[in-house]
C-alpha cells in the first residue's frame, strides 16, 4: 500500500471491523419484519444505534441511518426547506445561512436549493484560516430568519475547527436551527451532539474505518421535523428504505475502536503531524501551512507550495508510493483550485499548489521520514514541470 | 530496454490500443487523460471526441486493464487560451483555423510533452496514424502505412525537438478495423466506440451558432468581385472560403451557376462570392512555419538562400496538402523573405487563409505553414 496519508478521503477498515461486518452480513431477516428472525435483526440494529448514540452523545431515537454523509447533509438542508414549504406554502421564502468553505455536499445542495426552490443563501465570511466569522453571523442572523444554519465542525480540507458552540448559541438565540457537518471531525476530536447544542449533525462510517455507504443524520428530538428525501415504507423517522443492519453494526464497532484510539493516540498523531510540518518547512522554506495553527484536526496538514501544481506534486509523490490529496476528490479526477482556499482569500494560483496530508492513528514515524526524504526532490521536479508547461 | 512513456489517452479506441502496444513493447507506461474543458459534459454525444467525463472514464478503464497508473491532467486554461480563443480570433479575422492542429501544436506536443519531460518521461505516445523514421539527418515524420488512415497532416506542426520524443504505435496498422479488432480482443469496452469528427469544444456541432454567440451577429452585404450586392448575411465570421451552402442568395447568378464564397472581409463585414473558377489559386504563402526534422537545405532538397529574414532556400519539388483529408497536389516550395511560398503545379480550389499547408516530399512530412495569403489562378492568367 505504500505510505497512506489520505485518511480524510477514507480510512481503511481494520481487520477486527471486517470480521464484525462479515459476521453481521450473515444475519437473516429484515429488521422491519415481524417474525423472530426479523426481531433478531432489529435487536442487532437497535443495539448498534445505542452504541453509536453513546459515543456521539445523542439518544438512539435521534439517529436516522442514511447511505452516507452526503445523504445526511442533503436531508438536513433540503428537508428544512421542504418542511417550511409544506407548513407555510410552496411560495414561502426560505433562507439558509452558511459559508463558501463548506464541503461540496453542502455547497452543491445549496446551489440546487437556490436554483430550484428559490432559497436565499446568506453567506457568512470565513477568515484566512477558513474559520467562520461569528460577528458577521450575528449580524446576518438578525436580518435573515433562516430555516437552517449549516457549518462544518472541522474543515475537511484545511482542518480548522469551527466555533460550533458559539455558532449554535447565536443561531438558536435568533430562532434558527443549526446543522453541523461533523464528518471530517468524527473520530479525531470529541464530537458530542448534546454538548454542541446543535439541531442536526451529519456523520459517516467510512471516515472512521467503517463501511462506505453508511452514515447518519442525528436529528434532535426537539427539532421540527424535516421533509424526507426518500419515500417508501417509513422504516425510520423521515427516511425510507430497508435498514442496513450489518452496516450499522460495523459503524458502531468502528466508532468504538476509533474512539478508543482517539483518547489514546490523538496527541501522538498530532505530534507526528507537527514533525512532518517542521521537516517539510525546513526542507523547502517556501512551504506554507494553511488553516488554523492551534485549533485543527490532529492528523491534518495542509500546505501550499509556491510555483508547483498540486496535481503534479500528487503525481510525483504517488510515484514514490506516497498517497496524499490536493483537497477533496472530485468527479473524473479533474482538479480545480480549492474553493476553500479561494474562500480564505488566496489567489487561484496559490490555491493550485495545495496539498493535503491526512494522517491516521496507524501512521508511523517511518511514514513521515519517507515523505521528508523525497519531498525536496519532488518539489524541485514539480517546479521544473510547472515552468515547462507554463501559465 | 524500455523507456518511460507518457500515453495520452483520450478515451477513444486508437489511443487505447496505442497505450496497450506501448506496454507490450516493454516500456514503463503511465496514462494521462487531458482535461481540456472546465465544464465537461457527463455523457458523450454524437461524434464529439474527448471532452466528457464518460471519455475520461473510458480512458481510465483501459488503463486499469493494462495495469498502468492513470492521471487526469488539467490543461483547460491553456486549451481555452491557445485553442478556443485562437479559433474565435482567427474566424474574427476572416480566417479558417484548424483547432486540432493548434491543440497538437500548443497542448499535446508542447505543454503536455514538456511537463512529461520535466517529470522524467522520455516520450509521449498517442493514437495518431503516422510514422517516425530514423533518417540520415535525424528523426523524420512520415505518412502512415495506409493512406486512408493517415493523420500525418495534423502532425505537420511538430518541430524537430518534439519529433524526438514522439511515439506513434499505430504507425504501421493498415486499418481502423484492425485496431478495433485488437481492442475487442484485449477486452476494451471502447472497441466499438464511434469515431470522433466534430470540433470537441462545440457541443452540438453548430459552429456557426457557436461563433455567433461569441463574436455577435451583424447584418452585412454579400457582394460579387465586381461590387454588385447580391444578398445579405448575418455576420461575415460565419463564412468560409469555398463555402457554397447556406448563402441564401435571393436570385441566381447571370449564368445560372452556383456561387461560392471567395473572400471574407470581417473588417467591413463583407462576404465576396463568385463562380467556382474564381476559387482556384496558384500560390499560397505563410510566415508561421515549422519543419518536422531537418529543413530542406539540411535534407539536401534545396540550395541555401537565407536572407535578412533568416532561413531561406531555393525552390524544390514537393506535394502540398491543405486539409486533413484533401489530396496532395504537386508544387514547388521555397522559403524567402521569412515566408514559406508554395507554387502549385495544378490549381487548388477554396483555400482559406488560416488553414495549414503541409509540405510532403514522398511520404515524408517536411513542414508546414499557416496560410496568410493566396494568389488567384485567374488573376495570374489575366495578368499574364
Amino acid at each position: 500500500m505504500g505510505v497512506y496519508l489520505d485518511y480524510q478521503a477514507t480510512s481503511p477498515m481494520p481487520e477486527s471491523i471486517r470480521e464484525v461486518y462479515l459476521e453481521a452480513l450473515a444475519g437473516v431477516g429484515n429488521p422491519s419484519s415481524i417474525h423472530q428472525a426479523g426481531q433478531r435483526q432489529r435487536a442487532a440494529l437497535e443495539g448498534a444505534k445505542e452504541r453509536i448514540a453513546g459515543i456521539v452523545g445523542c439518544e438512539p431515537i435521534e439517529i436516522i441511518l442514511t447511505s452516507g454523509g452526503t445523504e445526511a447533509i442533503n436531508t438536513a438542508l433540503k428537508g428544512a426547506v421542504w418542511a417550511a414549504h409544506a407548513a407555510r406554502g410552496p411560495e414561502t421564502p426560505t433562507t439558509i445561512v452558511s459559508t463558501r468553505a463548506e464541503h461540496h455536499a453542502t455547497l452543491d445542495a445549496l446551489d440546487w436549493l437556490s436554483a430550484n426552490e428559490g432559497t436565499e443563501i446568506a453567506w457568512v465570511p470565513v477568515d484566512d484560516q477558513a474559520v467562520l466569522d461569528t460577528d458577521s453571523l450575528e449580524v446576518i442572523l438578525a436580518d435573515h430568519p433562516a430555516v437552517m444554519v449549516t457549518t462544518l465542525l472541522a474543515n475537511n480540507e484545511v482542518g480548522s475547527l469551527q466555533p460550533v458552540g458559539e455558532i449554535a448559541r447565536l443561531s438558536l438565540e435568533a430562532g434558527a436551527p443549526v446543522h453541523v457537518d461533523a464528518i471530517a471531525a468524527l473520530g479525531y476530536v470529541p464530537v458530542n451532539f448534546a454538548q454542541l447544542g446543535v439541531t442536526a449533525m451529519s456523520v459517516s462510517a467510512h471516515k472512521v474505518g467503517g463501511p462506505v455507504g453508511v452514515g447518519a443524520l442525528v436529528l434532535s428530538r426537539r427539532a421540527p421535523e424535516l421533509s424526507a428525501l426518500i419515500h417508501g415504507g417509513d422504516q425510520q423517522r423521515g427516511r425510507s428504505g430497508t435498514l442496513d443492519v450489518a452496516g450499522a453494526v460495523a459503524f458502531a464497532a468502528a466508532l468504538e475502536v476509533r474512539e478508543q484510539d482517539r483518547i489514546e493516540r490523538s496527541a501522538h498523531v498530532s505530534k507526528l503531524r507537527d514533525s512532518l510540518r517542521e521537516q517539510l518547512c525546513a526542507a523547502v522554506p517556501e512551504v506554507l501551512m494553511r488553516g488554523s495553527s492551534d485549533s485543527r484536526l490532529p492528523g491534518n496538514l495542509h500546505i501550499t507550495v509556491p510555483g508547483c501544481e498540486g496535481d503534479v506534486l500528487l503525481y510525483l509523490l504517488d510515484q514514490h508510493g506516497i498517497q496524499v490529496s490536493t483537497g477533496s476528490a472530485c468527479q473524473a479526477g479533474v482538479p480545480e483550485p480549492s474553493h476553500v482556499l479561494v474562500a480564505m482569500g488566496l489567489s487561484e494560483e496559490i490555491a493550485r499548489g495545495a496539498l493535503r496530508f491526512s494522517l491516521g492513528y496507524h501512521t508511523t514515524k517511518e511514514d513521515i521520514e519517507e515523505v521528508v526524504s523525497v519531498f525536496p526532490r519532488v518539489v524541485e521536479q514539480a517546479r521544473a514541470a510547472g515552468m515547462a508547461s507554463g501559465r | 530496454m524500455g523507456v518511460k512513456v507518457l500515453a495520452a489517452m483520450s478515451g477513444g479506441v486508437d489511443s487505447a490500443v496505442a497505450a496497450a502496444r506501448a506496454v507490450e513493447a516493454g516500456h514503463e507506461v503511465v496514462g494521462v487523460h487531458l482535461a481540456l474543458s472546465r465544464m465537461p459534459g457527463t455523457l458523450r454525444t454524437g461524434s464529439r471526441g474527448c471532452c466528457t467525463i464518460e471519455d475520461s472514464m473510458d480512458a481510465r478503464r483501459v488503463a486499469d486493464l493494462l495495469g498502468i497508473p492513470f492521471y487526469v491532467w488539467d490543461f483547460s486554461e491553456r486549451f481555452a487560451q491557445d485553442v478556443v480563443q485562437d479559433f474565435i480570433d482567427e474566424y474574427s479575422e476572416g480566417r479558417t483555423p484548424n483547432p486540432c492542429m493548434r491543440c497538437n501544436q500548443h497542448i499535446k506536443f508542447q505543454a503536455v510533452l514538456e511537463r512529461g519531460l520535466a517529470l522524467g518521461f522520455d516520450a509521449i505516445a498517442t493514437g495518431h496514424y503516422a510514422s517516425v523514421v530514423e533518417g540520415p539527418h535525424g528523426k523524420e515524420l512520415h505518412r502512415a502505412a495506409t493512406w486512408a488512415k493517415d493523420q500525418s497532416y495534423v502532425l505537420g506542426v511538430l518541430t524537430t525537438e518534439q519529433l524526438e520524443h514522439c511515439y506513434f504505435p499505430l504507425a504501421t496498422t493498415p486499418s481502423k478495423d484492425e485496431v478495433r479488432a485488437e481492442a475487442a480482443q484485449r477486452g476494451f469496452t471502447v472497441a466499438t466506440k464511434p469515431d470522433s469528427h466534430d470540433i470537441c469544444f462545440i457541443p452540438d456541432g453548430d459552429t456557426r451558432g457557436w461563433l455567433a454567440e461569441r463574436v455577435g451577429e451583424q447584418e452585412g452585404p454579400v457582394l460579387t468581385s465586381e461590387g454588385e450586392v447580391v444578398g445579405s448575411h448575418q455576420g461575415a465570421h460565419a463564412y468560409t472560403v469555398g463555402q457554397r451552402k447556406g448563402l441564401q442568395l435571393g436570385y441566381p447568378a447571370a449564368d445560372g451557376k452556383p456561387r461560392y464564397v471567395l473572400e471574407v472581409r470581417p473588417k467591413t463585414n463583407e462576404v465576396i462570392v463568385g463562380p467556382k473558377e474564381a476559387l482556384a489559386i496558384s500560390e499560397l504563402a505563410g510566415s508561421m512555419m515549422s519543419f518536422a526534422g531537418a529543413d530542406p537545405v539540411r535534407s539536401g532538397l534545396a540550395e541555401d538562400a537565407s536572407d535578412e529574414y533568416g532561413f531561406g532556400c531555393e525552390p524544390f519539388s514537393c506535394h502540398v496538402q491543405v486539409r486533413a483529408h484533401a489530396d496532395p497536389v504537386p508544387a514547388l516550395a521555397r522559403v524567402a523573405g521569412g515566408e514559406l511560398i508554395v507554387s502549385l503545379q495544378e490549381p487548388l480550389l477554396g483555400v482559406a487563409p488560416g488553414q495549414s499547408a503541409v509540405v510532403y516530399v514522398g511520404t515524408r512530412v517536411l513542414g508546414q505553414c499557416t496560410i496568410d495569403r493566396t494568389v488567384s489562378a485567374l488573376q495570374e492568367v489575366s495578368s499574364g
